[in-house]
Formats: C-alpha cells, structure tokens, sequence
C-alpha cells in the first residue's frame, strides 16, 4: 500500500515535470494563457494514466472475448455484396465521393503494400507513379480523345514503365538509402510536373478532362464512379491475393526476411524485386488514371510527398502484408478525418500525434497479420 | 559572375552544412534518419522571428544578434531533447519503419503546429533591423579591412559583392563548425559519442551512459540547425512553417553526399551542394534548382553509397 502510495507520488510529480517542461518550451510559440491550458491539461491527462479504470477494462475485456458467431461464408458474402452494392446508393452525395476517394486510396495501398509490405522494399516517393497515371490519363484524353477503356491499361503501363526505372537503381540499396532514392524520385517528378509547361500547363495543372462514357453511358454522378472504383477494387484483391499466395508472394516475402537465404534458396532476386516494383507501379498507375477521371483536373500539388507518407501510413495503420489492413488503413485515414472536418487544420495535428502513439503502443497496426504457414491447419 | 555564384554557393553551403551535421551525428549513433530534423531548422527560424518580435526593435545590434542566437539555440535544443524523449526513446529496440513513421509523424505535428500557432501565411524578418545588422557589420569590418573592400554596406571581392550577412553567415558556420570538431576530438563528451558511434552496445558496458549521449546528440544537432535557421530568415527576410522539408531534404542529401555518420563529410556535403546548386542554377537554370541536389543524390546512393569521405558504417 505504501509503495503504491509512492509510486503514484512519483508518477504525479513526474507528471508536473513534464508538463511544466512543455509548458517552458511551448510559451514562446502558443502565448501565457494557452500555455497556461495545456500544462493543466498534460497534468491531470498524466495523473489519470494512473488511475483505476475498473469500469472501461473490464468493457475492454468483455469485447475481447465476445466471439463472432459463425454465420454461413455464403450468406456472408452475400450480405456483404448486398451492402457495397446497394446501400451506398441511400448516401448524399457528398459522402459517396468520400467512398470513391477511399476507394482510390485503398488501391494505392494495396499497391504500396505489395512492395513495402511484401517485399520489404521501402518506398517513399509511391505518388509518383500515381501522379504519372493521372497525367497519362489527363493528357491522353485531351489530345488524343481515346476512349477510356484504353487510358486506364495504358496510364497503368506507362506508370509500369517507371516502377521499373525507378526499380533498376533500386536493386544495389537497402533499407533507408532506399527509400531516400524513392523520395527523391517522387519530388523529381513533381518538379518536372511543376515546370514543364509545355506539356503539363505547370502548376496551373491540366483542365477540363472528358468525363469517361460506357457504350454511350456517362460517369457523372459520384455513385457511378463509386461503381467504376469499387470493379478496379474487386480486380486489385483478386491480383493482390493471387500473387500473396503464389509462390512469387512467398518468394517476395523470403526476400524481405533475409535476402542472401532467399537467394540461396534459388529465388531471383533482380526478377523478384523489379516484379514488385512494376505491379505496385501498375495498381497507382490505375488509381492515378481513376482519379483523375474524377476530378476532370489534375495539378502537380495533388501529389506531394504527404499523399506519399499518408499511403506508406494507411499500411502501417492497418497492419502491412494484407487486403484487409489496406482497407482498414484507407478507411481509418479517409472516412474517419472527414467526421473532424470542424477541427480544420487541427485535424493534421493530431494525424501526427496519432501516428507517433500507434508506433509506440501498436506497431504492427490495428490488425497485425500472420501468414498461413503451409500444412499448418 | 563565377565568384559571385561561388560566394553565394559558400552561404547556402554553410547553412546546409550545418543541418546536415545534425542528420549525420544522429545516424551516426543510431542509423535512423531523422526526418523531423528539418522541421527542428524552421522552428528556429521562427524562434529568431519571436525573439525580434518580443524584444528586438530597441537593443542595439551587438547585443542584438549574441542574445537572439542563445535564445533560438536553446529553445530549439529544448525542442530537440523533447522529441528524443518522448518519440524515439521508447522505440529504441523497435524495427527501423516504426521509428521513420515515428520521424515522418514528429515533422507533421512540428509543421502543423508551427502553422496553427504562428498563422500559415510568410513570417517576415523585419526590414529595417536585418538592414541595421548589415550596416553594423559593415562598420565592424571597414575598421579591420581595407577600405576598397566595403564599398555600399556591401562586402567587394575582386568583381564580385556579397552582403556583410551573408559574410556573417560564412563565418558563424565556419565558427560553429570548429566549436563542434573541438567539442567532438577534445573532450569527454565527445570521446563518449565517437564510442557510441562506433559501437552502441560496447559504449554502454564500459560505463558511458548512452541515453545522456544520444540525449546530447540530439541538443547539439538541434542548436546547430537553429543557428542556421536564424541566418536563413535574416539573409532571406521571410520563412514559412513549411521551409523545414525542402531544407531538410537538402540537408540529408549533403550529409549523404560526405558520408553519413561522418561529420567532417556533412561539411564538405553542404558546402559542395551549395556550390552545385548556386552554379547550376546561375548557369543552366534557376527553375529546377531543387532537381540537381535530388539529381545528385541518386547518383551518389546508386554509385558511391559511401559518400565523398565516408565509411559505410556509421563512424566519425
């Protein structure tokens, strides 16, 4: 009882330290009496840490152990089908473009996740290939007037082109040079994007976009593009499941455990590693193409090295090397921040905190997952 | 017009380098890469604006500058510590993508606080007091100079001028780089960092205490890149909370280019980028003055990973 009793003196006294340090080093920026607010505020927040929360553990655990009752996988799936297909169409407006951003966000992630979570290739600069899909899109459809069809496979071809020029320099570096290289790579393009007004009009970004039309039918409404995305979507998990269980899925994931046994092992790493790169390439080619379509307008500050940390951030969040952290991760990141629009730029503040406490109480994300080992069920 | 672009190079030289200096002493000790280290320089800039604000328009410069430098540095050191503390320490045993996550998140609350604190709109250095520090050096000097040298308030070499801030600029990194080598060859604190250095696990059984020495890393690293903060709103008058990333990125490229974890390499990297830069920009073309220090940095990862004077491990 004692000891508690210290512990906890200790603890709050800690508590005070910290929060008069911040408050010394944030009175300069934030003024006397907001200082004054937040030092309280720090305080009480550390002295709370300590306190018994009998009633919400106890919630906690009760959640823990409630078990999902097995229902049918067809009826399931069903009900699944039946929620993605039918119900967004009950939404306003508004909040059916929230779903095709998400949508376009989730096959970006699946992207980055085959490269990053996979095969363990760190990589910065992913908007790049976004951005040159979306140009490729934009431009095609201005000046060449090719129906969309076409654009979306050739805007994910060319951005396949670039995943393996970005991927040839790639193979002789490791972790942090890596993902440095990617960085600069994704800010060389959007510089270019930003300068070569000739054929990108510059910042101003290209205009006016034709909106894609089907056999006479055209997208205008968001819930048609909602549709358009949700197609790519459906395409992107059956290819990203296909490949994580295929043998090239395990090879890429022997790479990432350790590359001198993979090779060992017989995998071609030069082949392995450019394959990744060219199909995360591919699926931000496609997401790029997509987006654009939406917006009719693309301009090179839609893909600064933000959208690229907030893509690499959506994987972390959701637990790296699967569809469904991918999902979560968008979701989390796009669907949620749009309820604290009344924060305003508060919202990218606490994005930041949000990010550095998940790395320090969760790091394998929301949803960690483990691979099927071969022959273990 | 080469002179001048290589005095002008030698300023922003001197301001990346000492950025750079924090990037390379912190990978050199735990071979992360501090993404927020940038966003450390832009809030000392913003230190030296809120000091002049508060206190500047009535001392005169000789006291002016000493104070605002201490106060900048100190906060900024502050800021640095904190950040250690509270972001990295506790992932000191986690994987390498934690912590670069941890970096990325750190620099978007350091921006967006800074933003939501300070306002998002250019925060000016005030005119009349950058002109009066320029006019002050420019007295100091024309007693110990020649007089042919000071010819406007500006400094005269050959053909070629550059203001007596940006001479300030040249000579604090200079200073500041002397103090540092000094502090790292001569003392025990320094002894203590080449060891942590060199080897983590081995530093700490033989009794130094590595948090108190990744902690001083940090300080320094911090008030250096305040230092260069500072003279960067001066010479260029105004910042924004978002001066942190480009200078950052910069400043990594330079402390790649040396030799990261060697710190004599992030000086020579920052004064060789500035040049680069301020030659290729007079020279080829000013529009995309960013590409070249991306251009170089490519080439040096791919060909030379090792720097201009590196060894590949971290090692001073």
């Amino acid at each position: 009882m004692l000891k508690q009793n210290s512990n906890l003196a200790s603890a709050r006294l800690g508590g005070l330290v910290w929060a008069i340090w911040i408050g010394v080093i944030v009175v300069p920026f934030l003024g006397l009496v907001k200082t004054g607010y937040l030092v309280l505020a720090i305080f009480v927040l550390s002295v709370l840490r300590f306190a018994k929360f009998t009633f919400i553990k106890s919630t906690i655990v009760k959640i823990r152990r409630f078990k999902i009752p097995k229902i049918n996988p067809i009826i399931l799936s069903i009900i699944g089908i039946l929620l993605l297909l039918i119900v967004p169409m009950f939404f306003n407006k508004y909040f059916q473009d929230v779903l095709v951003v998400c949508g376009i966000y989730i096959l970006l992630s699946l992207g980055i996740n085959i490269v990053v979570g996979l095969a363990g290739l760190l990589v910065l600069g992913y908007i790049a290939f976004y951005a040159i899909g979306a140009y490729t899109y934009a431009l095609l459809s201005i000046h060449f007037h090719i129906p969309f069809c076409l654009c979306f496979p050739i805007s994910g071809a060319l951005a396949t082109i670039f995943g393996i020029l970005v991927g040839l320099p790639a193979l002789r570096l490791r972790g942090d040079y890596l993902a440095i290289v990617t960085l600069g790579f994704g800010e060389i393009t959007r510089i270019v994007l930003n300068n070569w007004d000739e054929l990108t009009c510059g910042p101003n970004g290209i205009l006016g976009i034709a909106r894609p039309s089907f056999f006479g039918f055209k997208f205008t409404a968001p819930i048609h593009y909602y549709y358009l995305v949700l197609c790519f979507l459906v395409l992107g998990i059956f290819i990203f499941n296909r490949l994580n269980n295929s043998r090239i899925g395990r090879a890429w994931v022997a790479i990432k455990e350790d590359e001198l046994a993979a090779s060992t092992m017989g995998i071609n790493i030069v082949k392995l590693k450019l394959l990744a790169f060219a199909i995360s390439a591919a699926f931000a080619g496609v997401g790029g193409a997509v987006f654009a379509s939406k917006m009719t307008h693309v301009s090179p500050e839609s893909f600064t090295f933000l959208e690229s940390a907030l893509v690499l951030c959506m994987i972390v969040l959701g637990g790296m090397g699967s569809v469904r952290g991918a999902i979560i991760g968008a979701a989390c990141l796009i669907i949620v921040p749009e309820f604290f629009r009344e924060f305003g730029n508060l919202r990218m503040l606490l994005f930041g905190v949000a990010m550095i406490l998940m790395m320090r109480f969760k790091p394998d994300g929301l949803l960690p997952y483990k691979r099927k080992r071969l022959g273990s069920e | 017009m080469l002179l001048q672009q290589i005095l002008n190079g030698l300023t922003v030289g001197g301001v990346y380098a000492l950025i750079a200096l924090g990037y390379t002493m912190v990978y050199g000790i735990l071979q992360i890469i501090n993404f927020a280290h940038g966003e450390i320089y832009m809030i000392g800039a913003y230190f030296g604006i809120i000091f002049i604000a508060s206190v500047g328009s009535n001392l005169s410069v000789s006291i002016l500058l000493p104070t605002m430098f201490i106060f900048a540095m100190f906060f900024t050191a502050c800021y640095g510590f904190t950040i250690e503390k509270i972001g990295y320490q506790p992932l000191r045993k986690a994987p390498r993508l934690s912590l670069l996550i941890t970096a990325l998140g750190v620099s978007i609350f350091l921006q967006n606080y800074v933003m939501l604190t300070q306002g998002a709109r250019d925060k000016v250095f005030p005119h009349t007091i950058s002109e009066n520090i320029n006019s002050s050096l420019a007295h100091f000097f024309s007693n110990i100079l020649p007089q042919k040298y000071v010819v406007h308030n500006n400094l005269r070499i050959l053909n070629a001028q550059i203001s007596f801030i940006q001479l300030l600029i040249i000579l604090t990194s200079i200073i500041l780089m002397i103090l540092l080598n000094l502090l790292i060859t001569r003392t025990r604190t320094g002894k203590a960092m080449r060891a942590t250095a060199q080897d983590l696990k081995m530093a700490s059984l033989v009794g130094i205490d590595t948090d108190k020495i990744i902690s001083t890393t940090f300080i320094i690293g911090s008030a250096l890149a305040a230092a260069a903060g500072i003279m960067v709103a001066i010479y260029y008058g105004r910042i924004h909370y978002f001066i942190g990333y480009i200078a950052g990125i910069k400043a990594f490229t330079a402390a790649v280019l040396g030799g990261i974890g060697n710190i004599y390499g992030a000086m020579l990297g920052g004064l060789v980028l500035g040049l680069v830069e301020s030659l290729s920009s007079g020279y080829i073309s000013c529009e995309y003055k960013d590409v070249y220090a991306f251009i170089i940095l490519i080439l040096i990862l791919i060909f030379r990973p090792q720097g201009l004077l590196g060894k590949r491990k971290g090692e001073y």
